[in-house]
């Protein structure tokens, strides 16, 4: 199996986590929302594990940030899974 | 002063609220007992915070309790703990639950199409100002008009209905202004308000607030309680820290109005001169809004037990000369600033975007059409709102 695939299979049904760190404030809010997914360096934001399996409260962290600085992607094809609209 | 000493932790507040000052005192803790006890006016003795770190690491921690601090022997600065169900007094899980439903309003794409509205708004009060001729009132002309139209047309509020709506908040947001029969009437009368306002829109539902509260509220996501208590919350911290913010930031810039000329030279400065006027404008006349511990937490290498109150002075610890270089003087060319304006952690202020939107259409609408403007008389004649959550003058004349 070469490396590609055994990517794709890994993060199949998986979530990427990706925080724009030139926007993101450094407000702490998505450490309490999404417990032990986040968590600072640097005073900015940054996901633990930047691959995880599907957990609402990160989605709910990319909806709350108010710095709107969090996307959930599906980690397969990359879809937007929060923010939404 | 001849005080004499007497047992147990100094009074608080230290002394009168002046202006925008900070009482000495502050400074003096930060340095020395950033960590220390206070008595409060209210409720006995709590602790007070001072320094950046100290208040930084205390906003971040959950076991600090916000809905405890609504216990009637809660230590504070404020007649009447918050009524529980707001979201400022909410801890996890309830807190996400709820911000999750009100923060869509808030983000910066949705705030970001309000600036039109908001610069048309700045532009016919100032026009209505400018035709009227010297002096003219920046409370009345810019800081009141503008975050109050906002957060009604937000919310969902009827145009005609802010009148009622502001009568209540003038007195929620009291310290010492009003006692707490009128504090708890106002309440009342505002909860009351909200009730009759999701009675009344259910049958017309838009993209405001309100609307969202109400999908919410049928899908169980909150009660109406919360609902109520919540939208309170969102309606009053949503104008009055504004229309302070907005008034103070006017005062201080014209009070020392080389600011204001530099400014008006080179408006690129807007964004960094905005958050240099939220590190150093203490916006709260005293304190903070208290929490309490839930079990033992060590916080600067002092212990605070478990039930006791804590509350901190924010403006202090932006003024902490272990974070800002040269803390008391206002720059506007700070390469970092990471002020505590809005708070920290989860609590951070839902409407930053709002207030930050706000605060620059409002002061490049002055820039714009009256650079020449200045104070109508001198920093010390014009009259502050006393005993109020938030410090805002009471009128700013102006004239150009």
């Amino acid at each position: 199996m070469s490396q590609e695939q055994d990517q794709v299979q890994g993060d199949a049904g998986k979530w990427r986590i990706e925080v724009d760190r030139l926007v993101c404030a450094g407000t702490g809010l998505c450490l309490g929302t999404a417990h032990g997914r986040m968590r600072l360096d640097g005073g900015r934001a940054r996901p633990v594990e930047d691959v995880i399996t599907p957990d609402d409260a990160v989605t709910d962290a990319a909806e709350t940030c108010p710095m709107e600085a969090i996307t959930v992607r599906d980690a397969t094809t990359g879809e937007v899974l929060a923010p939404l609209r | 002063m001849t005080v004499t000493e007497t047992a147990g932790p100094p009074k608080y507040p230290f002394g009168p609220v002046v202006r925008l000052d900070l009482h000495p005192r502050y400074a003096e803790l930060c340095r020395n007992e950033p960590v220390s006890r206070v008595t409060m006016p209210y409720g006995g003795e709590a602790w007070l915070l001072t320094g950046y770190h100290e208040i930084k690491e205390f906003l971040a921690d959950p076991r600090f309790s916000s809905h405890a601090a609504t216990e009637p022997d809660t230590a504070r600065v404020t007649p009447l703990p918050l009524r529980p169900g707001n979201l400022l007094s909410m801890d996890p899980p309830d807190h996400g639950r709820i911000r999750k439903v009100v923060a869509h309003a808030f983000r910066p794409r949705i705030v970001s199409q309000l600036a039109d509205r908001m610069r048309d708004l700045v532009d016919s009060e100032l026009d209505a100002m400018e035709e009227a001729g010297p002096p003219g009132d920046l409370v009345q002309r810019l800081a009141i008009p503008l975050p109050v139209r906002m957060i009604v047309e937000l919310f969902g509020v009827p145009y005609e209905e802010r009148a009622e709506f502001r009568r209540y908040s003038d007195v929620f947001v009291a310290t010492s202004a009003h006692t707490k029969e009128e504090i708890n009437e106002a309440r009342d009368g505002l909860e009351e308000f909200l009730r009759r306002l999701i009675a009344k829109r259910r049958s017309s539902l838009s993209d405001d607030l309100v609307s969202v509260m109400i999908e919410a509220l049928d899908a169980g996501e909150l009660s109406e309680v919360e609902a109520v208590r919540t939208g309170i919350g969102v309606l009053m911290a949503g104008h009055e820290t504004s229309l302070s913010m907005i008034s103070n930031v006017c005062f201080l810039l014209l009070a020392q109005r080389e600011l204001y000329a530099r400014l008006c030279d080179d408006p690129e400065l807007i964004d960094p001169a905005l958050e240099e006027m939220l590190r150093i404008i203490p916006l709260r006349s005293v304190g903070s809004f208290p929490r309490r511990a839930s079990e033992d937490v060590v916080i600067g290498g002092v212990t605070i037990r478990k039930g006791d109150t804590v509350i901190f002075q924010r403006a202090q610890g932006d003024r902490d000369e272990r974070v800002f270089e040269d803390p008391d003087t206002i720059r506007f060319d700070r390469e970092r600033n990471p002020h505590l304006g809005f708070g920290h952690g989860m609590h951070y202020c839902l409407g930053a975007s709002l207030a930050r939107a706000e605060l620059r259409v409002a002061l490049e609408g002055l820039m714009a059409r009256f650079p020449s403007l200045r104070l109508a008389g001198t920093a010390e004649d014009v009259p502050w709102k006393p005993g109020l959550i938030a410090r805002a003058p009471e009128s700013l004349l102006v004239t150009w």
